[in-house]
């Protein structure tokens, strides 16, 4: 049932609009930042308060103005789209208050740039996830990568300016295939109103234009989920703030491609085409090899930063490999997957962050004994680190759970030893980072105190986000009933009740 | 009143015009308050058009009560009505805006730039509304010349541009009327309908494809079509600024409307498809304008010459809309006619308020542009994101509207070329926006910077007084263009069927 209700709107407008607001207090830097902070619980809020109607089955929406004839910039609660928005208007209460700390620890220029782009990314984000139909969801991911882009480049060095670039390149670009798409399903005359059972029915039996179609969209989306080998942005990408890698790499712009290959293969196309064509297995094999190949590439890297990147470009490609499969089960995995990663990786990057700034290090090999200094930080670290692992019984062990399921319930077991072998890489890429920290001493670090670890308001969104891997892994529903919204997603991907 | 109204768009400017310089002998600045009235009144009398368009449908008006074919008729539909509208509005910011340009870079010769700028705009809209095709070549020729006088300002290098654009210019006014007189040779009129209705009875000839051959040749020098482009760039960079602010957005713009004209109202539908393979040539010759102007765009260094070429990219698309000559097509290019009125208005204002300001227009001079004229910066960017095509822009919409049109014909290298051209545009826009925003500050003398070399040593933004950013004769206009790309754009469903629809 839909009910017609001004909150999905108001959801997007509150940090977009007050990006604004945040660009006018620019000489005011405590009254800006209470008001980053105050729009990202005014906008949780926001958020929260569909939430019971969602789960309910009252999905609230907006229809706004007509953007091409017949077709309108519309926003619906929908059970996936909540799934996506509340994760990030969620991890952006912890983010605000983590970028006050770093922004002012490393006295970084330009902050009120920062904070209003960043308002505006995640009011983009809400946009993408409440998008109803596919041109008002092609809409906010274009204005997705406009508002990210400063903050990709905030640093204006040459790096920062040629990663800029790059961004641009991929992001655009991959966008244009999805512009692409989207005006020739418009000129087929198809609705693209998001619909659990797809849309592109009509086009059954037309497999030439179903694989065009196909190659359009997906490319268009997958670009951002970073699947190779369209990846190679989000490693140059590093070298923005860590609140922005935080930002990128657990809620906003690489999610926003994830959740757009969801949109795009289970809404538009819908699994029974999906299905017919065989489609999904080019899309599922080149994840599959993503899942590995990055995996291995982070174990190479010794910049944290960077191993961080790679160990998310193989995490999404999980994501994408479980929508492939097309099945409940794994639907369900890809979708838990998609909250798990985001609260793991955000407090990896929050971790990697707060060893930035409070020693200047970054790299994995000058970290030996840091769990000495920066007991707490490291600690939320080894937490994410069995997380990503997939250990029981983090969340990270129950969305795996569902994934390998899933590829078994597909009759696609190899896709299972990919999820296995990439665990134990995961370990293998992450572990010795906390062993090393804890059990090797190195004579540059030593417990002084509190003043060891950088500033609360860096430490306790980290400690926060880590122990809600741990908690999500045992009452995933708490609080923000996600497992209940992605298996209410899975259940009826496919048009089934 | 309402049934002169077609007559009361171009005739005011073009009488103005006389007027203007002989105040100005009086008053110099008189005659900028004249031209402003007088710009203001068309404008009126543009937007009262549309409206009565809108509500009662084309209204015609036949000079001296003499009927056509023997008299001359203006006709306003709904596209001229849009289209005069469009030029109109630019033209009033533009000319509001530039004001103070003009005082400097014209000094002592006002009331003769501002009897030129009435000149051209009664040109422009003279080719708008007439219904005439000899009416239509002169007003062609008028704004043409007063383009190329207005060109002639910039110096030494601006007579050189305008001395080229005057030779190219009358070759396409030559060819055009070469290819009316071959139309007339074989239907006797030249008024619009009646050869319309002529060709329609009659068999394809020889002599009346030659003619479309030579009036394509002409409109499309006019419209800086690949390969007849070539006066355009100079014209553009070396014109004084506040020539090529008013030219740049809506010259251009009319020629492409001229030839739209053509498939809508002087030869039978298809006429221009299949008997003469001219929608073919244009969409042809517009793909590669739009990858080979943005290509060379890419390696500008003066800002004025990157828009320079990207108007010829840019006019690549409206070439392609009108060559598809399905609906959908015409539709894309009137969108895009406006949208880059509007969009190039915006840049070329926002270049000419830089160079107001501070005399430079190099890109790599522009580091610190976004701190030390951030309204001025930003206009410039919602600008150049309109041409990137980024939702919600008008932008956006007419390369939707273009890719629809071409996926409609089963055209995919046209929609290829229309997203590529996209990234190209990103790319040679990004160039600038880098630069203004996020290039390293200029050292300062004592500062502790690390020294910046080659290049970067060039970088500092020349400080011209105390306040950086202009006053707010020449913001107000910028940044209600600005606000227009973005405004029309979440309205284009609104324009789109109110006005273009019916229209084509």
């Amino acid at each position: 049932m839909i009910e017609s209700s001004p909150l999905p709107a108001l959801a997007i407008a509150v940090p977009l609009l007050g990006a604004a607001l945040i660009a006018a207090l620019g000489s005011k830097p405590n009254l800006r930042e209470c008001v980053s902070v105050a729009l990202a619980l005014a906008t949780l809020g926001l958020v929260a308060s569909m939430l019971p109607g969602t789960t309910d089955g009252r999905v609230a929406s907006t229809t706004l103005l007509e953007l091409s004839p017949g077709i309108n910039i519309a926003l619906r609660a929908d059970p996936a789209g909540m799934l996506f928005a509340t994760l990030a208007s969620f991890l952006w209460v912890p983010t605000a208050v983590y970028s006050i700390g770093y922004m002012r620890g490393l006295e970084e220029e330009k902050q009120t740039r920062f904070f209003a782009a960043f308002a505006l990314s995640v009011g983009a984000t809400l946009g993408v996830a409440l998008a109803a139909n596919l041109l008002t969801f092609v809409l906010f991911y274009e204005l997705l990568t406009l508002f990210t882009y400063p903050l990709v480049i905030h640093r204006e060095s040459d790096e920062a300016v040629r990663a800029g670039r790059k961004y641009l390149l991929y992001t655009l670009g991959g966008g244009l295939a999805l512009i692409g798409g989207t005006a020739w399903l418009a000129l087929l005359g198809i609705d693209t109103t998001f619909s659990e059972a797809g849309v592109l029915g009509s086009l059954a039996g037309r497999d030439g234009t179903v694989w065009a179609l196909f190659v359009l969209l997906t490319v268009g989306v997958v670009v951002k989920a970073a699947v190779m080998p369209l990846h190679s942005w989000l490693p140059a990408a590093m070298v923005a703030p860590t609140p922005v890698s935080a930002l990128l790499h657990a809620v906003a712009v690489v999610k926003a491609g994830v959740f757009g290959v969801v949109r795009v293969l289970i809404f538009v196309f819908g699994v029974d085409l999906l299905r017919d064509t065989g489609a999904w297995q080019v899309l599922a094999i080149g994840a599959a090899a993503t899942v590995v190949l990055a995996s291995l590439l982070a174990l190479r890297h010794d910049n944290l930063k960077r191993r961080l990147a790679y160990s998310t470009v193989s995490h999404l490609s999980y994501i994408v490999l479980g929508v492939a499969l097309l099945g409940p089960l794994a639907l369900t995995g890809a979708l838990l997957h998609l909250v798990g990663h985001g609260v793991t990786k955000i407090t990896l990057f929050f971790c990697a962050g707060a060893i930035h700034v409070r020693t200047h290090r970054e790299n994995v090999s000058e970290l030996d004994g840091i769990g000495k200094q920066m007991p707490v930080t490291m600690a939320a670290f080894a937490l994410a680190s069995l997380s990503m692992a997939g250990i029981p019984p983090f969340v990270l062990f129950a969305s795996k759970w569902y994934l390998g399921a899933g590829a078994v319930d597909a009759s696609a077991t190899p896709f299972l030893f990919v999820y296995i072998v990439s665990g134990v890489l995961s370990a293998g890429y992450l572990f010795p980072i906390v062993a090393r920290a804890f059990w090797q001493s190195s004579p540059s670090f030593t417990w002084s105190g509190w003043p060891g670890e950088a500033s609360l308001k860096m430490v306790v969104p980290l400690a926060v986000t880590g122990l809600l891997a741990l908690i999500w892994g045992l009452v995933p529903n708490l609080p923000f009933s996600f497992l209940s919204l992605a298996s209410q997603v899975a259940d009826r991907a496919g048009g089934g009740a | 009143m309402t049934a002169q109204l077609p007559a009361l768009i171009p005739l005011p400017l073009l009488a103005l015009s006389i007027l203007a310089p002989v105040a100005g002998m009086w008053r110099q600045g008189i005659a900028f308050w004249l031209a402003v009235a007088t710009i203001a009144f068309s404008t009126a009398m543009s937007a009262w058009a549309l409206a009565h368009v809108i509500a009662h449908g084309p209204m015609s008006y036949e000079f001296g009560g003499w009927e056509p074919p023997l008299g001359i008729e203006y006709v306003v539909d709904h596209v001229a009505a849009f289209v005069s509208l469009i030029v109109m509005v630019v033209a009033l910011a533009v000319v509001v805006a530039t004001r103070r340009m003009a005082e400097q870079e014209m000094q002592g010769r006002q009331g003769l730039y501002y009897s030129l700028v009435l000149l051209l705009l009664a040109g422009l809209t003279g080719i708008v509304v007439t219904a005439d095709l000899f009416n239509l070549f002169v007003f062609l020729e008028i704004s043409s010349l007063a383009g190329y006088a207005l060109v002639f300002h910039g110096g030494r290098k601006g007579m050189l541009a305008g001395y080229r654009y005057l030779i190219l210019g009358t070759l396409g006014g030559a060819f055009y009327l070469l290819g009316v007189a071959f139309l007339y040779f074989e239907t006797g009129t030249l008024n619009m309908a009646h050869t319309l209705a002529i060709l329609s009875a009659s068999e394809a000839t020889a002599p009346v494809s030659a003619g479309a051959v030579f009036i394509f040749i002409g409109l499309g020098l006019k419209m800086a079509l690949v390969p007849l482009h070539l006066w355009l760039p100079d014209a553009y960079t070396f014109a004084p600024s506040s020539v090529n602010t008013l030219i740049a957005p809506i010259m251009t713009k009319v020629g492409a409307y001229a030839m739209l004209r053509m498939f809508l109202s002087v030869f039978p539908e298809g006429y221009l498809i299949d008997e003469v393979p001219i929608g073919q040539a244009l969409i042809v010759l517009g793909a590669i304008g739009v990858l080979v102007g943005a290509v060379v765009a890419f390696r500008q260094q003066d800002i004025r010459r990157l828009l320079a070429y990207s108007s010829i990219s840019q006019l690549g698309f409206i070439a392609i809309g009108i060559g598809l000559a399905t609906p959908l097509g015409f539709v894309a290019a009137l969108l895009h006619i406006m949208n880059h009125a509007l969009m190039k208005g915006t840049l070329f204002l926002a270049v000419m308020a830089i160079r107001l300001q501070t005399g430079v227009s190099e890109v790599p001079a522009l580091a610190g542009l976004g701190r030390h004229l951030p309204v001025t910066a930003a206009a410039f960017t919602v600008g150049a994101i309109a041409m990137v095509g980024v939702p919600p822009t008008v932008g956006f919409f007419s390369k939707w509207y273009l890719s629809i049109a071409a996926v409609e014909q089963d055209l995919w290298v046209i929609l290829a070329v229309v997203l590529v051209s996209s990234l190209l545009s990103a790319a040679y826009l990004f160039r600038v926006l880098e630069r203004a925003y996020f290039a390293p500050p200029p050292a300062a003398p004592d500062g502790p910077h690390d020294q910046p070399e080659g290049e970067a040593r060039r970088t500092r933004l020349p400080l011209l007084g105390a306040t950086w950013e202009p006053r707010v004769d020449v913001l107000l206009p910028l940044v209600l263009l600005a606000a227009a790309t973005i405004v029309l754009g979440v309205l284009n469903v609104v324009v789109v069927r109110h006005v273009l629809e019916p229209g084509t």
